[in-house]
């Protein structure tokens, strides 16, 4: 449930900054220019699609694992929160690369970025620990 | 086994969060459109004696956006990456519309009047457009860099510029007046921050979309038919 949320949260945060990229809203609501200089870079996209996109597909996918986590006839199997983990593991790994670019890079810092950063790390902690406390459960 | 919940009361948490976040995306674009919200101005002071600013299209086109630019300026990036294409491919190319580019640099920031002073000497080859494009792609590199003029340097090659031109025309610093006469005419026009436009008569403040200015220009049209 507390993945739920938090997913949920991210895929509005994702949602935001990609509707900025394809030109929907004018302007992103940002401390400074760091947010605009971020997106605008070149490290934005990733083979070609804005990665604020990827960021919704990847929240989507979280959002819907652990609907399926949280439903009778999963609530006991590892299946959802080990896919909770691996996708959340590749979101923590990409977005500690963007905070990187970010730091050492762009020299630009894009809050609603590092915000995702947070969420990811928090959905992927709660995962594993999920992850864990269903297989001690289930020991013998 | 598992014990069966009810999870009616979640759902219904999770969709008020839905519905909160995906209203205030929808406040954002429509605190956004307040504050391009547009206000009648004077129509722009362009001297026959001084600069005119950098122009594309058409001297027939019914129509003229003059946008108002910092190259160091974010939204104005955006503006020139998301929308500045179909401006020119879709309201430019079928002559609906000229574009009057404006220097307008801010005065926080440092490296902008670098980047107008190459542009105008990229226009002095006319290669103004082609290299007004570089800077705002490659606005995040050359920004923070330790060596702006360096990179600066490496988009006029880019642009096939003549480097010997281009380095006299620097060196010379040809074109800091007219950058300095764009700025104050822009401020004699009222504007404030950038990028701002003005499309018949109306001068409207932030990066637009497509669809904002083709109305914009719409507008203007009905105008010019009256």
């Amino acid at each position: 449930m507390v993945i739920a949320v938090l997913a949920l949260i991210g895929l509005l945060l994702a949602l935001y900054l990609w509707l900025w990229k394809i030109g929907v809203l004018g302007a992103l609501a940002c401390f400074d220019e760091g947010c605009e200089t971020v997106q605008l870079s070149e490290h934005a996209q990733f083979l070609g699609i804005p990665v604020a996109f990827l960021g919704v597909l990847a929240y989507l996918a979280l959002l819907a694992l652990s609907l399926v986590g949280i439903q009778p006839r999963w609530v006991d199997r590892w299946e959802p929160s080990a896919g909770l983990a691996a996708v959340s593991a590749v979101g923590v790994a990409y977005s500690a690369y963007l905070t990187y670019l970010e730091a050492e890079v762009i020299h630009a810092w894009c809050q609603w970025c590092v915000v995702s950063a947070v969420l990811i790390t928090l959905i992927f902690a709660v995962a594993l620990g999920g992850l864990v406390s269903l297989r001690r459960a289930q020991r013998p | 086994m598992a014990q069966s919940r009810n999870l009616k009361p979640f759902y219904i948490g999770l969709a008020l969060i839905a519905i909160g976040g995906l209203a205030a995306i929808w406040m954002a674009r429509s605190s956004n459109a307040a504050r391009t919200a547009a206000r009648e101005v004077d129509p722009v002071p362009v001297s026959a004696a001084g600069f005119e600013g950098w122009v594309i299209g058409s001297d027939s086109a019914p129509v003229e956006i003059v946008e108002y630019a910092d190259f160091e300026c974010g939204a104005c990036a955006h503006f020139s990456v998301l929308t500045g294409p179909d401006i020119k491919s879709r309201l430019v190319a079928s002559g609906r519309v000229r574009w009057r580019f404006r220097d307008f640099p801010l005065p926080g920031h440092a490296n902008s009047p670098l980047a107008h002073h190459a542009a105008a000497c990229a226009g002095e080859q006319g290669k103004f457009w082609d290299m007004m494009d570089r800077i705002f792609y490659n606005q995040s590199r050359w920004v923070r860099d330790r060596r702006p003029d360096r990179r600066i340097k490496e988009y006029a090659e880019a642009v096939g510029l003549d480097m010997g031109q281009y380095g006299d025309c620097m060196d010379e610093q040809r074109y800091v007046g007219q950058i300095e006469a764009s700025r104050q005419e822009g401020i004699a026009v009222g504007i404030g921050s950038t990028p701002s436009f003005v499309i018949g008569g109306l001068l409207v403040v932030g990066s637009l979309p497509y669809d904002s200015v083709v109305s914009l220009v719409e507008r203007a049209e009905r105008a010019a038919e009256q």
